[in-house]
């Protein structure tokens, strides 16, 4: 803890900085800075957050019944997440606290469709090359074009998986990014009949496909046993939502932190009140803020979120075969791949495999299909809605006045609670396998692998806003200068 | 003897600021990805490990541009891009994180990391690391030129399937009734 610390506040001139940037196959923006000494050895390695939009703020003002559909806006790839946690936090301030069968229902089958293709497009699209090809493997083959080519019914997969939880999004939510179906108190529509029996006439295949995933990252810890069980793996507390009988729910529970060593630190505890459990901390080198557990503090208090989280955190899955392959999982040497940083790809394809099997079994429920959307109660001022989102628990908050406008708003999106964490297992990879060698393109993706095993969510992290001290001059397409802009920082 | 196959185009793509909403729309081609595989070769793009645009045919940027290191890459791929699409409402008009261009960036900045309750110790970001932000979030066009515009929130893939066969098999790419959306 002591050496990471000494790291990080490392300001000793003359070191020598290699960047990665743009960090790539990861859903967002942010670049990596190594500070390296004259023998090459690492003094600082961190993981920038560089870019702001300004959401919490721009909200204010804002009508509450349009946010459920602004806040889709900090992402493409999880915009559903968003949509259905402003919802909730919503539902309480039109007084909802249980949504019709209809509405909780349908609400769930968007949000597991949401999960299934987000699952999909992080295994398949972003990080399977590095599994199949290798870390330092050619850069040129590296991508999801590589992969089409040398395993072609593979890629074929990927894509359809994540074809079909996008349509299970659409009949859903109208629209398969940014959709409008979710609503405070409900939903403004139900599944259609029709595409309910196109839907459940592909559930069958869409399940087999996804527990062969779960078993090809299997194989590929088995074949790696040593490098995928180390690779920057490090203790750490863990936080998710859990149902009140302890089974993994990604749409609704009580918040659950266990210890490193598997101890409780809270249960079943309320979301509404999340700031008893949570902090945050701001580093003056990213926009991404640093949250802790209240009780330990920041120092011992960070924490990961996230399909690995949720899959060792919960009592049990309640679906049957992910349920045996998180038993599976657990047992695998020892305990050894639910420790493990790339283990997040085990639990994330065990995870796929869980919401195939959900919507499998709410396509068979009449209630998705019935005509009872709304609930109605009375107004309140502030709403909480947490959602366990792909990459892990997703908070919202929100204030509203007596003319219905949004006068607060505070998110602390999944990204952002592994914060502390990437940038310990950037600085676990940069020491065991950068320290003291001549840097190549593929010895520094290994850093980038590391990101990419936590689900970085990059783009809906950079919600804030900053001021740096540079200067910039824009120009228009004929070279007029029309705007310029200096700072000396903050 | 059969003639040489035809070349492929070098396409690159990037997000300035935006949500990446718009590079899930043209994954939302599904299965059509295959085939257009065939006929293009990525460049720079969040799916290939490239850093840096090199000379490509057709350049697609989603997002608008809010600070110095999107000015940046815009440029980077103006000069290396023979066309360049703005892609998606962020692209084209600076979309909704053009919100925030009637509002104070230096209280936004106490807000979000000075005051906000749930901060334990708060203090304004200041690396030298992480580039400037611009007063206002810009569209593509006020800074570089655009040579086609595709409007949405995203754009849907059928628009982005049409547009690109269009422009891949050389005719003048036109999004015909149902494939705009001005959302």
């Amino acid at each position: 803890m002591t050496e990471a610390n000494s790291l990080e506040t490392d300001r000793t001139p003359g070191l020598k900085r290699v960047v990665i940037e743009t960090l790539s196959r990861v859903e967002g923006h942010g670049k990596v800075t190594l500070l390296l000494d004259e023998e090459g050895h690492v003094r600082q390695a961190r993981l920038h957050i560089v870019e702001f939009r300004g959401f919490e703020k721009f909200i204010q003002g804002r009508p509450y019944w349009e946010v459920p559909v602004m806040v889709q806006r900090l992402c493409g790839i999880c915009p559903v997440s968003h949509h259905l946690a402003a919802s909730k936090a919503m539902d309480l301030v039109v007084g909802v606290d249980q949504l019709t069968p209809t509405a909780e229902k349908v609400r769930r089958l968007m949000h597991y469709g949401q999960i299934l293709q987000s699952h999909a497009l992080h295994f398949f699209h972003l990080s399977s090359p590095d599994l199949l090809f290798g870390f330092d493997s050619d850069v040129a083959r590296r991508n999801i074009v590589g992969v089409a080519a040398a395993h072609p019914d593979l890629a074929r997969r990927g894509v359809l998986l994540r074809k079909f939880g996008q349509e299970v999004i659409r009949v859903t939510a109208g629209k398969r990014i940014h959709g409008t179906g979710s609503v405070p108190g409900g939903v403004n529509r139900s599944v259609p009949p029709a595409e309910r029996r196109t839907l459940r006439e592909q559930c069958t295949q869409v399940i087999e496909w996804s527990r062969e995933a779960v078993h090809l990252v299997k194989r590929l810890f088995e074949q790696n046993l040593e490098q995928y069980r180390d690779f920057a793996t490090f203790p750490s507390h863990s936080l998710a939502l859990v149902r009140a009988d302890g089974a993994m729910d990604l749409y609704h529970g009580g918040l659950r932190a266990l210890s490193a060593g598997g101890e409780t630190l809270f249960d079943h505890a309320d979301y509404c009140e999340y700031w008893e459990r949570i902090l945050e901390d701001v580093k003056p080198w990213s926009y991404m803020k640093f949250p802790f557990l209240r009780e330990l503090g920041p120092e011992d208090g960070w924490y990961r979120v996230g399909p690995l989280t949720r899959v060792t955190g919960c009592d049990f899955i309640p679906s049957p075969l992910a349920e045996q392959e998180r038993r599976d999982f657990l047992a695998f040497d020892n305990g050894s791949a639910a420790r493990a940083t790339l283990g997040f790809h085990w639990a994330r394809m065990i995870e796929m495999l869980h919401a195939a099997e959900v919507i499998a079994s709410l396509l068979a429920d009449d209630d998705v299909c019935g005509d009872d959307l709304m609930a109605y109660g009375e107004r309140r001022r502030r709403g909480v809605g947490v959602i366990e989102a792909p990459r892990g628990t997703l908070i919202h908050h929100y204030r509203v006045d007596e003319h219905d406008q949004v006068v607060r708003a505070n998110l602390i999106v999944s990204t952002t609670h592994n914060n502390e964490a990437m940038n310990r297992a950037i600085r676990a990879v940069a020491r065991r396998y950068l320290d003291g060698r001549t840097l190549t393109e593929g010895l520094l993706n290994h850093i980038e692998v590391a990101v990419r095993a936590f689900d970085p969510c990059l783009s809906c992290a950079t919600h804030a806003l900053g001021k740096m001290p540079l200067a910039v001059e824009l120009a228009d397409a004929d070279g007029n200068v029309i705007d310029s802009l200096r700072r000396d920082g903050g | 003897m059969s003639a040489a196959p035809p070349r492929k185009l070098k396409v690159a793509t990037t997000s300035l600021a935006g949500c990446f909403g718009c590079h899930m729309s043209l994954l939302d081609i599904d299965e059509r990805l295959f085939p257009l595989l065939d006929k293009i070769q990525f460049d720079r793009s969040p799916l290939t490990d490239i850093k840096h645009c090199g000379k490509c045919d057709i350049g697609i940027i989603e997002g608008g541009v809010c600070n110095a290191e999107n000015v940046r890459v815009l440029q980077e791929f103006r000069a290396n891009c023979r066309i360049l699409v703005a892609i998606g409402a962020c692209a084209v008009t600076g979309g909704l994180p053009a919100q925030r261009n009637h509002l104070d960036l230096g209280l936004c900045l106490q807000e979000v990391y000075e005051t906000e309750p749930s901060l334990s110790k708060g203090c304004i970001p200041d690396d030298p690391e992480l580039p400037l932000p611009l007063d206002k979030v810009h569209p593509l066009h006020e800074v570089v030129k655009v040579d086609y515009f595709i409007p949405g929130c995203p754009p849907s893939a059928d628009a982005i399937w049409s547009f690109l066969t269009d422009l891949i098999a050389g005719r003048t790419p036109r999004l015909g009734h149902g494939l705009i959306s001005y959302d």
